[in-house]
């Protein structure tokens, strides 16, 4: 057995050092590398391609401040926000009315809200690409109260496929909380004069903030990377960082500009992750 | 009677980072012998067992099992068994699967494979269970099961550990009866581990009384009740009046002291090679009210009251000196005596036990 | 007690459930309804028809994609949940070894890491070795991300399941791996499945990695579904999506039924 505690081991630390760890640093080479005449690229030691997500260059060689992919991190970063603030408000009084049901009912309603996970989730957003299409349920619905344009290929249509792409990752932590409330703090709430809404703001709440912040890592860590929803629903017309690293590498494009997007990318991720972790430690010293 | 050892322990320590779970322990334990390891929670019973059958490892020291030193043998080669305190029968195995899985991995051929299985399950009577999952049965049958998958191998030693204390208390009585038939039965060596003093009085040959990682004493079990060597032994099992003595001659096992109580006695002691201050232990049983009151009879005031049932327990208060005080209520309604009310007392000279400090 | 008393009632929260759920399902069933629908465009309905079922179970580009996604997929479970087993074992059976904590976050890597940069990386890695084998590089990668999602149920099983039947195992003379053989694999086969099917659906279902690696040949379904999608929408994709969201829901309900089968076990 002492043997084995080594070599157990050994196909894990292969498989993620040889497909995660060994790559990222391949990734952090290139994105200081040269960019190739014809698509990949020429080592190198420069920050050219970081310059280039604030500066751009004119013919001449000059520099000029350029917010075009500072406005596409923003984009990411404000729709990654709203999707997790959607998803935190919306699964508050649905995990509140499912944790409140009898066991059975509790048990059909969690299946029923993870059940959309197990279909594919290309299928999920282009359902969304149907329903907000123009001749679609909501897109006629849109022009018949007298709107405009198309609901497509807009930040409004990317959010409404991502909440719902992410919402399920948000109510079952948030659920959990819940589920561990004791009833009897609802009533000490009521018998110590509070209304019902003040039990909810002062006691539910806070015994629930746990849920919701691990919630809202997972919601925000993959949003922060969504690929499809923008794609589809957004028609590549509203890029976000994950189709802006995407576009980089097709053939004859810019792989260290894509590779220096993923770095901050990848940068963004570890400051939540992090940010996360020292509060759950924190959390774990107080009690 | 002489008999040969079956384990030997000789200076085992173990330790788990900063803790001394056992610190230099060595005894003997003797083939057919029902060996009892007694203790509080965190005496370190447990781990001793688990070196035995092989789970742990001693930090230091070695084990003997029939003459071989087993240290570096791998749990599964050791021929000893074990009835788990969770019993951990394999619930997706049927009673007869479970017995026999011993037996197949010792390489047993089918047919003595169930032919020993039926016997088992006989001497457990539990043969019509013997397609049951072990989740189908009550909490002592599947004690009785645990029992049979252990013995089935026909072990030189048995290990117990704890494994009557997931029974209700009735059931637990009724078993013991049928462990102790079980070993004289089979003739193997059981070492039992329990915390339950009761346990280890009623059923063993020998009662090994281990407390912070050492042992307080070995003995039977009239040994460590009616003569414990040290406080810590008088006062884990059973009940016991400390006061504090002074030892004022030594003469053989004898000792004359002068108790707090203003008297002169001459009391048993074990051990003790100084005169000078010692502690006195008096069970709360050996001192007589009243009627009862024999050797050396002293007044004193009832202080507190608890009736038990079938004991009466009192505070009486004497020369300054609390003392408990357990009466039996007899066949006729024993008479009782009220807080408050003075009694006569008394104690027999060799009913006092002198512990070395 | 009224309702209007009860303290656990909050007016309107039962609404928004309803809604969500609705919310939730409505999508699904709007493919589902188009698939069935006679006309051309796929939103307006002109009646019922079953001909692009048809049309999709005769196109080889669907089937081919659909090939090449199995055979990733089951080599992918296969190596994920082999890597998976092992590793948990380790871990959860030697709490106080070295690098332990490390060594479960390295496993649960791909969890943390956006699949996006992940994907990149591994394509630069790949393309600079001359690893060019499409399905291989498949495999590998889907190995790689589907393997915490094999490892969550394993780990748990393993952490639920007391060690006294390990060392009753060992006690009865069970071999090291005849113990793990015997007892261990069979009381923590939920979790096994749990992950493997698991890993499978996650593999099934990738998309980002898929297209950063695709080749041509080695086109996965999702990656195949989306070039159908960036060309428009035809009843036809709604067929396909339709019979993907029914092999989704019969997996979910074995898996249902499966782990209610086990519980009820114990």
């Amino acid at each position: 057995m002492r043997g084995f505690r080594v070599w157990g081991l050994v196909p894990a630390w292969s498989l993620m050092l040889g497909t995660l760890m060994v790559p990222l640093i391949i990734v952090a080479m290139v994105s200081v590398a040269d960019r190739g005449t014809y698509g990949g690229f020429d080592w190198a030691f420069n920050l050219l391609s970081y310059r280039e997500i604030l500066f751009s260059e004119d013919w001449d060689g000059n520099l000029a401040f350029d917010p075009k992919y500072l406005g596409i991190i923003g984009r990411t970063l404000l729709l990654a926000t709203a999707t997790t603030a959607i998803c935190m408000i919306l699964s508050l009084p649905v995990a509140y009315v499912i944790a409140t049901r009898s066991p059975r009912m509790k048990a059909l309603l969690i299946y029923l809200v993870t059940l959309p996970f197990w279909v594919s989730m290309i299928v999920r957003v282009y359902a969304w690409l149907i329903i907000l299409g123009n001749d679609g349920i909501v897109g006629r619905f849109w022009h018949w109260i007298g709107g405009e344009g198309t609901l497509l290929f807009t930040p409004g249509a990317m959010l409404v496929g991502m909440v719902y792409s992410y919402i399920p990752l948000m109510v079952l932590p948030v659920f959990a909380a819940i589920e561990k409330l004791d009833p009897a703090l609802l009533e000490a709430g009521a018998d110590l004069y509070a209304s019902r809404w003040t039990t909810a703001r002062r006691v539910i709440l806070p015994l629930t903030w746990p849920g919701l912040a691990a919630g809202a890592v997972l919601v925000f860590v993959p949003a922060l990377g969504t690929v499809l929803e923008p794609m589809l629903l957004g028609g590549g017309k509203q890029m976000m960082m994950g189709t802006l690293i995407q576009t980089q590498f097709g053939g004859g494009r810019n792989w260290p500009f894509g590779a220096a997007v993923a770095l901050v990318l990848l940068a963004m991720v570890v400051i939540v992750l992090v940010l996360n972790a020292r509060r759950a430690m924190h959390r774990e010293t107080r009690a | 009677m002489t008999r040969g050892k079956a384990v030997e322990v000789f200076k085992v320590s173990k330790s788990f980072g900063n803790f001394q779970a056992l610190d230099d322990v060595s005894f003997t334990i003797h083939e057919n012998e029902f060996f009892t390891l007694l203790g509080p929670s965190g005496c370190g019973k447990t781990t001793l067992l688990r070196m035995i059958a092989g789970f742990e490892t001693p930090t230091e020291g070695a084990i003997v099992l029939f003459g071989e030193e087993i240290e570096d043998l791998p749990a599964h080669k050791r021929h000893v068994n074990t009835v788990f305190q969770s019993y951990a029968l394999f619930p997706h195995m049927t009673l007869e699967q479970n017995i026999a899985f011993g037996l197949e991995n010792l390489g047993w051929d089918k047919a003595r494979r169930q032919a020993r299985v039926a016997e088992m399950l006989e001497l457990v009577h539990m043969t019509p269970f013997a397609k049951r999952r072990p989740d189908q049965l009550s909490g002592g049958q599947r004690q009785r099961i645990a029992l049979a998958r252990a013995l089935a191998p026909e072990p030189k030693v048995l290990l117990l550990d704890e494994p009557l204390s997931a029974l209700d208390l009735k059931l637990r009585q009724a078993m013991r009866n049928e462990l102790r038939a079980l070993q004289r039965q089979t003739g193997i060596t059981f070492i039992f581990v329990t915390h339950d003093q009761e346990e280890a009085l009623d059923m063993s040959d020998r009662i090994c009384v281990l407390g912070q990682g050492q042992i307080q004493q070995i003995g039977t079990p009239s040994e460590i009740y009616e003569e414990p060597v040290n406080r810590f032994v008088a006062a884990f099992i059973g009940e016991s009046n400390f006061l504090d003595a002074e030892v004022t001659a030594l003469d053989g096992e004898r000792a004359r002291i002068r108790t707090p109580l203003g008297l002169e006695i001459t009391a048993a002691h074990k051990g003790l090679t100084d005169t000078g201050p010692a502690t006195m232990s008096l069970r709360p049983e050996k001192i007589g009210l009243e009627e009862q009151a024999v050797g050396n009879v002293m007044t004193g005031t009832v202080r507190a009251r608890n009736y038990m049932g079938g004991y009466t327990h009192y505070v009486v208060e004497t020369a300054g000196v609390e003392l408990r005080v357990s009466r039996r209520n007899g066949l006729s309604q024993a008479e009782s005596y009220p807080v408050g009310q003075e009694v006569r007392l008394g104690f027999r000279d060799d009913s006092v036990r002198i512990l070395a400090q | 007690m009224s309702r209007h008393h009860n303290v656990r009632h909050y007016p309107g929260a039962g609404l928004v459930t309803a809604v969500f759920f609705l919310w939730l399902y409505a999508p699904i069933a709007v493919v589902i309804w188009f698939s069935f629908n006679e006309n051309r465009l796929v939103s307006v309905w002109t009646g019922f028809s079953t001909k692009w079922y048809t049309a999709a179970l005769s196109n080889d580009a669907l089937l081919d994609a659909l090939r090449v996604s199995l055979i990733v997929a089951l080599t992918a479970t296969v190596v994920a949940t082999l890597v998976a087993l092992s590793a948990a074992m380790v871990l959860s059976r030697n709490p106080d070894m070295r690098f332990r904590r490390l060594s479960e976050t390295v496993v649960n890597l791909p969890l943390l890491l956006p699949e996006i940069v992940v994907a990149v990386a591994s394509l630069i890695l790949f393309s600079q070795i001359g690893f060019s084998n499409g399905m291989a590089r498949l495999i590998v990668a889907h190995s790689a991300f589907c393997t915490p999602f094999a490892f969550l149920p394993i780990r748990a099983r393993l952490q639920g399941m007391s060690r006294d039947y390990e060392e009753a195992a060992k006690d009865l003379y069970a071999a090291p791996f005849t113990a793990f053989r015997r007892v261990t694999l069979p009381l923590i086969l939920p979790g096994v499945f749990a992950g493997a099917m698991l890993a499978f659906v996650i593999s099934m279902d990738d998309f980002i990695t898929s297209n950063m690696l695709n080749t041509g040949g080695t086109t996965t379904l999702p990656v195949y579904i989306f070039g159908l999608i960036k060309r428009g929408t035809t009843p036809e994709l709604n067929a396909i999506s339709t019979l993907l969201i029914l092999a989704s829901l019969v997996l979910a309900l074995l898996a249902l039924g499966l782990s209610a089968r086990w519980m009820r076990r114990g």
